[in-house]
């Protein structure tokens, strides 16, 4: 127990850290958020614009700012607290979407990704753990090789390849589906398979491996020779030992996933944040990019110290000291 | 991905082995094994096939990769063997001289990941204690932060800036420049979990008897590191190599759908596929744009994946 | 699982809402509603149907008709104009427009510390141009006047025979002031937001929709026939496709969503129409670089580019060739030939053939000329453009690869493609870190000053180091000339500078833009040189 309270600690200057490389990392880049095919109507008004939004600070005054620990004279002449900042739970202004907060963004678009991220999640467990176990049970034969062949497949075929494909085929050639936006349970369908199957793939090959690690080692062999079915060896013995793997990887995974994708996102046009991290950072949205940042890194933790909680449960030998 | 420790490989059984092989090597046994692995076998000889022809077409080929030609979007004909491209560029070529691109940026990619993973994960791994924890501490810190901001800045950033260094040193290298900079910047982002797997390997075989052994004897950390460690941390190492290959290779097609890819004329089997992905759409598709490059780059990271398993399996003592 | 009942539970929280009457798909998320700071397209789209201005864009010719100013009077000599506002004009919240809140509205876009990046527009404005560059911060001496509750006095620093169409401008509209003064910047997220278009805001969920409604109180309700209006963003040329064959949309109005590899197909379907609009793709020679500061080196380069190849095969969508600046029929402006016009206006392929011949002799002399014989001792230089990504067209790419191609073939020259991402591509392009670079011009208002304009001296649309005080003279000589025959003509002498004697930039074509909607279901939407097309005039039929 001491061991996960002094990791949850550990989480906020963790992401104190990352959230600091990323506010440094995305502002070394060239050109600013600001920066339009059209000049601005003169320097005055660029200048302004600057202002506006503290990018004619200098790092450090802007990253004190954006912590929420920046003191700045009033007019009135007193010094006082700058408003709003990390301290006060304000990411900021998003400097592309300049009516909306980041905190604003994050909100509406999260529980999409999340609800589209948790159905690929249960997709990729519901595809990977049966085929997993097929394969490895049927090792070396045609079942194992169509089923790991599928699984290596969906791994090696880029997503934006899949996704359309899944479109024209059962979107628009057999009209089963809807082709994309967001909100009727229909709609969410082809995004989750599309989603899903590159996970799939890994958790096939993933329960594959850890079943055949099972299988041969000595406990197993202590089973069968006390005479306890196959299936019992299978299920009951082999599995849970099987499906470490998964669930190690399940930390990365779910964080892959509810942060949405952007490939999926953009084809199906589903409003989740997904495309707001590769679109943020080549619009150079400081105050976005450092806010996805933060969700992710927090996010990623909290699955991880959760998986090794679950690693610790269902694995009597492991031990943290 | 944690600090508990995975279930270690078990005591060695001899049951399963003939007597004649006692006497072979643990390397050459692997070679055995790996060769009664006939997948493996097979995705060995087509890789070998495509790098093949990933030489040897871009240079015979009575078309150019890179020049056009007034027969735009012809279908598969004798003359073009997957047709021709909006530029009339025959596809073949440029399918295989795509080839070369990504096995290229997947091998560099791959060997720049490998050499400062390894290195980072035996030094993290052998030295342990205060340094260990900082050392993966920061690799915590770089794996939560998300590859396509860092990607996006590398290549924004320096590119320029790289690109001027090139073209001092030599002005012919600088068409190199974007694809050299393009194998550093996808190695940079993929050592992390080589990292992690070659300290956990250390890890678990710092405290075993020859090590042990040999410090007692008074051998210097460097002998030990090198001539010991190294030699066991190779096999899961090059299991890894063949699986982080492919990784690459998808990452870079998905940064030219982003249009962060290779710098035209030139191009990748992904910018390939990320231009012919448009070509999925309800009302007129020239297959032939997505269906080659897609084959060829499907079957060889198939390929790849089934060579890793194989040497994976090989390397393992327990696979029958 | 658990999972798909918790994800069904999500999804009975999203609001089922009924259709709206019309769904169109506008492009990619807009950065804000705010009429004077806006600066894109799909933003203005948005923010036109919500705020409005003196006058409005004509549905049909895209030029200023009447908005809340019912007619206008203007003096002789062309400076100064008296409208006449609406009596009983209210914003949609019942608040009254008058005359002050013109004035306030104008003066507050030309106020820096609004930061509008358009506010360039007011330098037509008597007193604007001080304003604007910060040189005066005396509002009061902006040439705009209250004379009474209903009339709005304007003067201009010069005559401006389109000034009507700037006044439909969004930044020019009228908006509410006590509004602003309560919020500041964010005052477009009120609620209830008094709006002075056609419509009102009823929600806006940022990168899915934003849903309008009519506004009761609007001078022209009468006519306008949708009662809910639904802007989509996004961002996938395919999936635009796909939502359109589908029916989830009825209106694809933003270009750079339509997927351009399928242009030859698209173009020959009843629900897509092309229409020419006011804008010139052309190539930026960075003329403080060696070899490029020699003009002729330039004309080389620009004789030997095969524009009718690039647009039959790349673009492919009927566009023009161009060898001026200034789209033809630009406010009734015809431009003079430029460089190479001998090929871009040959009507068949043995004209066009032989004035490609022609011209490739001519490059090759002048290229030798230049001290570069066949291409010999050229250095190489890259070309730049910003690289098309997420399933987004690779035009300016293609057009690289034919260009460079070209350059090989008939002049030896070894030029680099360097695609880079947008901001890059701008931030090179101001910093003139570049040799050549692809570029573009969208025009404002139908004039072709709109287009001149750019490649003043001082001008911050320039980008390509190019000063010429002979050019900036007749500009502002014909500004100040109120005969619009001999002002053309200024503008011609002007433009032949530029295109034909120095040739700081290669003209390519003129644009042909593409938009998607079944004219049996959808109506109201015409083609017109601005691109403009005001909501309060599209309809369903029945």
């Amino acid at each position: 127990m001491n061991y996960f309270l002094r990791r949850l600690l550990f989480m906020l200057p963790l992401t104190l850290v990352i959230v600091t490389l990323a506010f440094f990392l995305v502002r070394v880049a060239p050109g600013g958020p600001f920066d339009r095919e059209r000049k601005p109507a003169s320097p005055a008004v660029e200048r302004a614009l600057a202002e506006k939004y503290h990018l004619d600070e200098s790092l450090i005054s802007q990253y004190l700012r954006f912590l929420g620990l920046k003191w700045e004279r009033t007019p009135g002449g007193s010094l006082r607290r700058a408003p709003g900042g990390l301290v006060a739970g304000d990411l900021g202004l998003s400097l592309k979407y300049r009516n909306h907060t980041v905190t604003d963004i994050i909100l509406q678009g999260l529980p999409v990704s999340l609800t589209l991220g948790f159905l690929a999640f249960g997709f990729a467990l519901a595809m990977g753990l049966p085929l997993g176990f097929y394969t490895a049970v049927r090792r070396g034969h045609w079942g194992d090789w169509i089923g790991s062949l599928f699984a290596l497949l969906v791994i090696c075929i880029p997503g934006f390849v899949i996704g359309p494909l899944l479109i024209l085929g059962f979107a628009l050639k057999a009209g089963w589906f809807p082709v994309g936006l967001w909100g009727a349970p229909l709609q969410a369908v082809l995004p989750m398979v599309a989603l899903g199957l590159y996970f799939g793939g890994r958790v096939t090959r993933l329960t594959r491996e850890g079943m055949t690690q099972a299988l041969q080692s000595e406990y197993i062999r202590t089973a069968r020779a006390k005479g306890a079915s196959e299936l019992q060896v299978l299920l009951k013995h082999a599995l849970p030992t099987a499906v470490m793997p998964v669930v190690s990887y399940s930390g990365p995974m779910l964080a892959d996933l509810l942060t949405g994708s952007f490939v999926v996102e953009n084809i199906f046009q589903i409003p989740g944040i997904g495309v707001f991290m590769v679109n943020s950072s080549l619009s150079r949205d400081y105050t976005m990019v450092v806010g996805l940042v933060m969700l992710y890194a927090v996010l990623l933790l909290v699955l991880n110290l959760l998986v090794d909680l679950a690693y610790s449960l269902l694995d009597p030998r492991v031990r943290y000291e | 991905m944690s600090e508990s420790k995975l279930p270690q490989n078990g005591p060695s059984m001899v049951s399963s082995i003939s007597v004649e092989a006692v006497h072979l090597s643990p390397n050459q046994k692997t070679w055995r094994r790996l060769c009664a692995n006939r997948p493996a076998l097979i995705s060995a000889a087509f890789i070998a096939l495509v790098m093949l022809l990933a030489i040897g077409v871009p240079l015979l080929s009575p078309h150019d990769a890179v020049h056009g030609s007034d027969s735009q979007f012809a279908p598969p004909s004798l003359a073009h063997w997957f047709g021709t491209d909006v530029h009339g560029r025959d596809v073949f070529t440029r399918v295989f001289a795509g080839a070369r691109i990504s096995l290229l940026v997947g091998a560099v990619g791959t060997v720049v990941s490998l050499i400062i993973g390894v290195c980072w994960g035996m030094i993290a791994g052998y030295v342990g204690g205060r340094t260990d924890n900082f050392m993966m501490r920061f690799v915590d810190i770089l794996y939560a932060l998300p590859s396509i901001v860092f990607v996006i800045v590398l290549i924004t950033t320096l590119e320029g800036f790289v690109k001027q260094w090139i073209t001092a040193i030599s002005p012919a290298l600088a068409p190199a420049g974007r694809m050299m900079f393009l194998f550093v910047g996808l190695g940079a982002v993929s050592w992390l979990t080589m990292a992690r797997i070659v300290r956990g390997q250390v890890l678990s075989l710092r405290s075993r008897p020859f090590v042990l052994a040999s410090q007692s004897l008074g051998a210097s950390n460097r002998r030990i590191l090198f001539h010991h460690i190294l030699p066991n941390v190779i096999g899961i190492v090059i299991v890894y190599l063949t699986l982080t290959v492919p990784a690459i290779i998808l990452y870079e097609s998905f940064l030219s759908y982003l249009g962060l890819g290779i710098q035209p004329p030139a191009a990748s089997l992904g910018t390939l596929i990320a231009e012919g992905a448009a070509q999925i759409n309800p009302l007129r598709v020239f297959w032939w744009l997505i269906v080659g490059p897609g084959c060829v780059l499907a079957l060889t990271l198939l390929a790849l994946n089934f060579l890793g398993d194989g040497l994976r399996d090989a390397f393992d003592p327990r696979s029958s | 699982m658990a999972l798909l009942i918790l994800g069904l539970f999500v999804f009975t929280s999203c609001q089922p809402q009924r259709r709206a009457d019309l769904i169109i798909l506008n492009g990619p998320e807009i950065e804000t509603l705010d009429p004077q700071v806006l600066t894109g397209q799909a933003d203005g789209r948005v923010s036109g149907a919500l705020f409005e201005g003196l006058s409005r864009f004509d549905a049909v010719t895209g030029r200023g008709v009447p908005g809340w100013a019912e007619r206008w009077d203007v003096s002789p000599n062309g400076r100064s104009y008296t409208f006449h506002l609406r009596t009983n004009a209210t914003f949609s919240t019942g608040e009254p427009i008058t005359a002050d809140d013109f004035v306030w509205s104008w003066r507050h876009a030309a106020d820096p510390l609004t930061a509008a990046d358009y506010s360039g527009f007011f330098f037509y404005v008597k007193g604007g141009r001080e304003l604007v560059t910060g040189a005066s911060t005396n509002f009061a001496s902006l040439g705009i006047r209250a004379r009474d509750r209903h009339t709005v006095e304007v003067d201009l620093t010069n005559p401006t025979p389109f000034f009507i169409d700037l006044c439909a401008m969004r930044i020019m509209a009228v908006v509410p002031r006590w509004t602003i003064e309560k919020y500041g910047d964010q005052w477009v997220r009120a609620d209830p937001l008094p709006c002075s278009g056609a419509f009102q805001l009823m929600s806006w969920r940022p990168n899915d929709r934003i849903r309008v409604r009519k506004n009761p109180r609007y001078w022209d309700a009468a006519t306008v026939q949708l009662e809910r209006v639904d802007f989509l963003s996004g961002d996938s040329p395919t999936t635009s496709l796909n939502l359109l064959l589908t029916g989830e949309v009825d209106v694809l109005i933003e270009r750079n969503l339509i997927p351009l590899e399928l242009n030859d197909v698209l173009l020959k379907r009843p629900d897509f129409h092309t229409f020419s609009y006011l804008g010139t793709y052309f190539i930026r020679f960075n003329v403080t670089r060696k070899p490029f500061d020699d003009v002729r080196v330039r004309k080389a380069i620009s004789l030997v580019l095969d524009k009718r190849r690039i647009v039959e095969r790349i673009t492919r969508l009927g566009e023009r060739p161009a060898s001026a600046l200034t789209p033809p029929g630009t406010g009734g402006y015809n431009p003079p030939p430029g460089l190479g016009d001998n090929a871009s206006s040959a009507t068949n392929a043995t004209d066009y053939a032989a004035a490609r011949a022609v011209n490739i002799v001519e490059a090759k002399r002048l290229l030798a000329q230049a001290g570069y014989p066949d291409g010999t001792g050229f250095p190489s230089f890259t070309y730049m453009f910003n690289a098309g990504g997420g399933g987004g067209s690779r035009t300016h790419e293609q057009i690289g690869v034919e260009f460079q191609s070209m350059l090989r073939e008939h002049l030896v020259l070894q030029m680099e493609l360097r695609p880079v991402e947008w901001k890059t591509y701008l931030s090179e392009m101001s910093l003139l870190n570049y040799d050549i670079i692809r570029g573009s011009w969208i025009g404002d208002y139908q004039d072709p000053t709109t287009f001149l304009d750019c490649f003043l001296g001082d001008s911050g649309n320039n980008r390509t180091g190019w000063r010429n005080p002979t050019y900036d003279g007749l500009l502002d000589q014909a500004a100040a000339t109120p005969d619009p025959k001999k002002r053309f003509e200024l503008l011609r002498q002007a433009e032949t500078l530029l295109t034909l004697d120095e040739v700081p930039i290669i003209p390519v074509y003129n644009y042909t833009g593409l938009y998607a909607f079944d004219p049996q279901r959808v109506g109201g939407i015409h083609t017109n040189l601005t691109d403009e097309h005001p909501i309060w005039a599209m309809y369903r039929k029945r």
